[in-house]
């Protein structure tokens, strides 16, 4: 469909943006085998020695598990609740519908600063002691938004005219939603998941606030980073999570329906009958 | 055809924010503001520490296991942490922030019931203190203390009334940082940081408290300001010193914020010269880069460091043991020599030479009588200056023009 | 378009039509009372929203009209204003204020710039397993950590870095990028890259092939067709990626303290170095943000990114 020009031209693009991507990474895994502690251009030498140091390391795994249990905990919140608002921003109209979007946003917008801040004295006034549920109810609310930014932007290009015709099919309410909107919206909900895991996974200001003294992963990382006597451990255990992630992004990839026919003329036009374009097929 | 629910929507939404925000505004800043009393008539005068009263520890009891602490890069060495968590089974876990103002951001609340203590320095003590984040110490329980050179036993950063709120640990220059690359001999003078000569090549602290240092610039340089006290500055003083620091802005390269950030710029041959602590002379004289450190002869400032206790410490048979453990001559020499700082603790001089010979002279751990008097402690600015008059500038003051006409 | 039957619908006809169980009951209730379907859905967030973070918030930016003491620096609630005329009069401050925003948008650009053709090529050209590999090369830099990256920017950027001693390679002096507003601007699009390319991939993902063949055989050529058709339906995507890069950048303190010079000071950092001694002032300067996005999220309304199809 598209002329050869534009998909070479393309293809170029991509692996430029690929290369950019991916140029900080690789650095951050060569450095990982760098022997000293102050790190400079080019690689003063090659070791084994900070992997060892990373793996035996208590505090990191720690930390490293925490991160993994807050992050899926507060992107299923989020997945609830963002699914929530979004269906009834998308299907109703009552006044303070565009107030709600900005409130959902401003965690993201704001310095991390301020909502640490204020979730911090939050817990102090309501004598909650700082733990893993203050750092999750701290990481729900920025992932909600991600959840819901991604989920209201595929609603909004989804025909009503697809939930009508399943009941006037005769699909009963819950029917329409399972069957039928459902497939629809996975690609948004996965991805908004995915993100919202993400964006806590990472995330170091708020949990700075709300954490008390357990260690997340970005936390540890910030205070060995700030320290500077250990830099290379770092990239090394930086190192370890990109392999470790890559299986469950790939399957969640998968999830999405990213695996899924594309939906070109071709496929089109071989599958001429009823069949969406690939939609019912993930 | 949805718009039947606008009408209930709208009722019900303003009920729930007029409640919520009524509600607020009446508890609205009492968890916000430090607690005590807003009388204007001086810094600490009519002011009183919320915790003076409470009891402190009569015996030192068995250890919890844990102790949290809040401290300053380079001040837990596994050298000295190791032997104290063996012996005492207190595992420790620490952070470590950047400015003075992070420390007294993170015992806030007392420490929030998640820290023990923390080693700020002199310009954070009190606010600590006044705000009622610190509890009292049984200066008793550390044998130590009383081997302390005598103007660290009860200073006024960390002892109010009587009472001693932490315990005195190690204190320290802010130093003049050169490559040897760059300077074939050692500077002599803090104009390097203000000379266009090495313009683009300077590094200097990023945070208000770096006005003192300007101050002590012109108060060598300037005597017809009649600076004495860098952090005690009038109006047309302080004028003058910010002015001096926008014209240094356009020259400096990097305004570091954490002592490694200011360690790479050195090792990657971005800056040549710079304001610096100890720790990025130790670290980079480490790896073996040609790097030196002098104290100009205007003097500098300083800070000296406090280990100070969380009103709500969750460990504090722990802490006094790492106090008491802390306060040893070896100890202090030991970390003294690591990070390049001046103990508080008469004894550790024989230590330290053990160490690192000529360490004891170095950094002056034997006569610090005259060399304390060239350091201007870091001390938090406030609007009563030391004779009595009200024209001082404070700190927030300080951050203000930081902020707005500085950076 | 046409549409798959759904597979649950013919085994439901016989039960669909008349059930008169619980369940159904419920259902058919929700389905005529909107309002509570409404309330049903929008509780728990709301709830859980306006209780936890809004409260809090609100608390924290009603010292914005209080001021401090200048002898204790104890809060005083006083009313007045003058936190936020300082804010909005002191010219540092509306240039620290105009700066932010404008790399914001800057970054915003140059990233939906970026992404597109990316997202493009990901969601319509891809076979399916280079379109699960792309995918997964666009999340997996999202797990190394935030700060790892901008350290590794340092050791491209810096005097003796990675990028000078390429240029080397080539024969051009070294740059001093290290330290500078430019350098700041290439992190922000570098790490919030991710966040742009997921949303208008998603979007441009389900664009029915045959509305774009349609375009075609009324006789659009590439760039109309890519310029009337694509980008309007690919727009509500393009906006929320937009919405996560714009905040994203507004908010952030932190690449500009380790990778931005003397004059990389962004609104976060005002709040940050007041947040402990001048805690109005910093409550003051946090409503900017607050109303930048209010204005950024109208504008996006305007331009029509939140109309349905």
């Amino acid at each position: 469909m598209e002329p050869a020009g534009l998909r070479v031209a393309l293809r170029i693009w991509v692996v430029l943006v690929l290369l950019a991507l991916f140029t900080p990474i690789v650095l951050i895994v060569v450095y990982a085998f760098g022997p000293s502690v102050v790190q400079t251009w080019p690689l003063r030498g090659f070791t084994w020695h900070w992997f060892a140091v990373a793996w035996h390391d208590q505090a990191v795994r720690q930390a490293f598990l925490l991160s993994v249990k807050v992050g899926l905990v507060a992107a299923g919140i989020a997945l609830v609740l963002g699914s929530a608002v979004s269906y009834a921003l998308h299907n109703f109209r009552f006044f303070g519908a565009e107030g709600i979007s900005l409130l959902l946003v401003l965690p993201l917008a704001l310095p991390g600063v301020i909502t640490g801040v204020a979730l911090n004295n939050l817990f102090y006034f309501a004598n909650i002691p700082l733990g893993v549920l203050t750092i999750v109810i701290g990481h729900v609310t920025f992932c909600i938004v991600i959840v819901y930014n991604n989920l209201i932007a595929r609603l909004r290009r989804t025909p009503r005219s697809l939930g009508e015709a399943s009941a006037d099919l005769g699909a009963r309410g819950w029917q329409t939603q399972l069957y039928v909107m459902a497939p629809q919206v996975a690609t948004a909900l996965v991805s908004g998941a995915l993100l919202a895991f993400a964006l806590s996974f990472d995330e170091v200001i708020v949990t700075v606030f709300t954490a008390g003294a357990n260690f997340t992963l970005p936390l540890w990382i910030f205070g060995q980073l700030r320290q500077g006597q250990q830099l290379p451990e770092v990239n090394a255990v930086v190192t370890i999570v990109i392999l470790l992630t890559i299986i469950p992004v790939l399957l969640a990839a998968r999830l999405a329906g990213a695996g899924a026919a594309v939906p070109t003329a071709r496929a089109a036009a071989s599958a001429d009958t009823a069949n969406a374009p690939g939609t019912m097929s993930a | 055809m949805h718009n039947l629910i606008g009408i209930r929507w709208r009722a019900a939404a303003a009920v729930l924010l007029a409640g919520a925000l009524a509600l607020l505004a009446g508890c609205g800043g009492s968890s916000s503001s430090a607690p005590n009393s807003s009388t204007s008539s001086g810094a600490t005068a009519g002011l009183t520490v919320p915790t003076a009263n409470l009891p402190v520890l009569q015996k030192i009891g068995k250890g919890e296991g844990q102790l949290n602490l809040i401290a300053w890069l380079g001040y837990l060495q596994p050298q000295w942490v190791k032997p104290f968590e063996q012996q005492t089974g207190c595992m420790i876990h620490a952070t470590y922030p950047n400015t003075s103002d992070e420390f007294v951001t993170l015992m806030k609340n007392g420490g929030g019931g998640v820290w023990d203590m923390a080693s700020s320095s002199g310009d954070a003590d009190l606010r600590i203190i006044y705000a009622g984040d610190a509890h009292p110490v049984n200066i008793n329980l550390i044998p130590g203390w009383k081997q302390f050179f005598p103007v660290f036993q009860s200073p006024p950063f960390n002892t109010v009334n009587g009472v001693h709120y932490g315990v005195s640990l190690q204190w320290g220059p802010n130093v003049l940082m050169y490559s040897k690359k760059a300077f074939t001999t050692p500077p002599t003078s803090w104009n390097v940081l203000y000379s266009k000569q090495y313009a683009g090549k300077i590094s200097v602290y990023d945070g208000p408290i770096y006005i003192a240092d300007g101050a002590m610039y012109l108060k060598y340089h300037d005597p017809s300001l009649g600076i004495t006290d860098p952090y005690e500055l009038t109006q047309p003083q302080f004028q003058a010193v910010v002015n001096l620091l926008k014209g240094q802005h356009p020259l400096v390269k990097q305004y570091w914020s954490s002592a490694p950030a200011q360690i790479s710029a050195f090792a990657n041959g971005d800056v040549t010269v710079g304001a610096s602590w100890p720790y990025q002379v130790s670290a980079l004289t480490a790896q073996h880069f040609p790097i030196g450190a002098v104290i100009p002869k205007e003097g500098a400032t300083g800070w000296a460091d406090t280990w100070m206790l969380a009103a709500k410490a969750p460990h504090p048979n722990c802490a006094y043991m790492w106090m008491r453990y802390i306060s040893t001559p070896k100890v202090q020499a030991e970390q003294a020599v690591s990070y390049g700082e001046t103990p508080d603790n008469m004894l550790a001089c024989s230590y330290m030479n053990q160490i690192a010979k000529g360490s004891c002279a170095l950094y002056h751990a034997n006569a610090p009588a005259a060399y304390f008097k060239t350091i201007a402690l870091w001390k938090t600015p406030v609007a009563q200056c030391d004779n009595g008059k009200p024209d001082c500038v404070p700190y927030a003051n300080w951050v203000a023009a930081w902020n707005t006409q500085i950076k | 378009m046409s549409v798959t039957t759904p597979a649950g619908a013919a085994t439901a006809a016989p039960a669909g039509a008349g059930g008169h169980g619980p369940w159904s009951r419920a259902s058919a209730l929700l389905w005529r009372r909107p309002w509570a379907r409404a309330t049903l859905l929008l509780t728990p967030p709301l709830a859980w929203f306006l209780l936890i973070y809004i409260a809090s918030l609100a608390v924290l930016l009603i010292t914005a009209f209080w001021t401090i003491n200048p002898f204790t620096t104890n809060i005083e609630r006083t009313w007045n204003l003058t936190n936020l005329t300082t804010i909005l009069g002191t010219s540092a401050y509306r240039e620290i204020i105009l700066r932010t925003v404008g790399m914001a948008a800057g970054v915003t650009v140059i990233d939906a710039i970026v992404a597109i053709p990316f997202a493009y090529y990901m969601a319509r050209i891809a076979r399916p397993r280079t379109r699960t590999f792309l995918f997964v090369c666009v999340l997996l830099p999202l797990w190394a950590s935030y700060l790892a990256k901008v350290f590794a920017w340092l050791l491209i950027f810096t005097h003796d870095g990675v990028l000078n001693w390429a240029l080397g390679k080539i024969g051009i002096g070294p740059l001093n990028l290290i330290y500078t507003n430019t350098a700041v601007f290439v992190v922000f699009c570098y790490i919030w890259l991710p966040y742009m390319v997921i949303p208008v991939y998603a979007a441009l993902e389900r664009i029915p092939a045959s509305q774009i063949e349609a375009s075609q055989d009324l006789g659009g050529r590439t760039l109309r067709t890519v310029r009337s058709v694509i980008l309007p339906l690919a727009l509500p995507g393009i906006v929320a990626g937009s919405i996560f890069t714009f905040s994203l950048t507004l908010g952030d303190y932190i690449t500009p303290i380790l990778i931005g010079g003397g004059n990389s000071t962004l609104i976060g950092n005002v709040i940050d170095s007041n947040v402990v001694y001048n805690l109005p002032l910093a409550a003051a300067m946090a409503t900017v943000p607050i109303a930048i996005m209010a204005c950024y999220l109208l504008a996006s309304r305007a331009l029509g990114a939140f109309r349905e199809i």
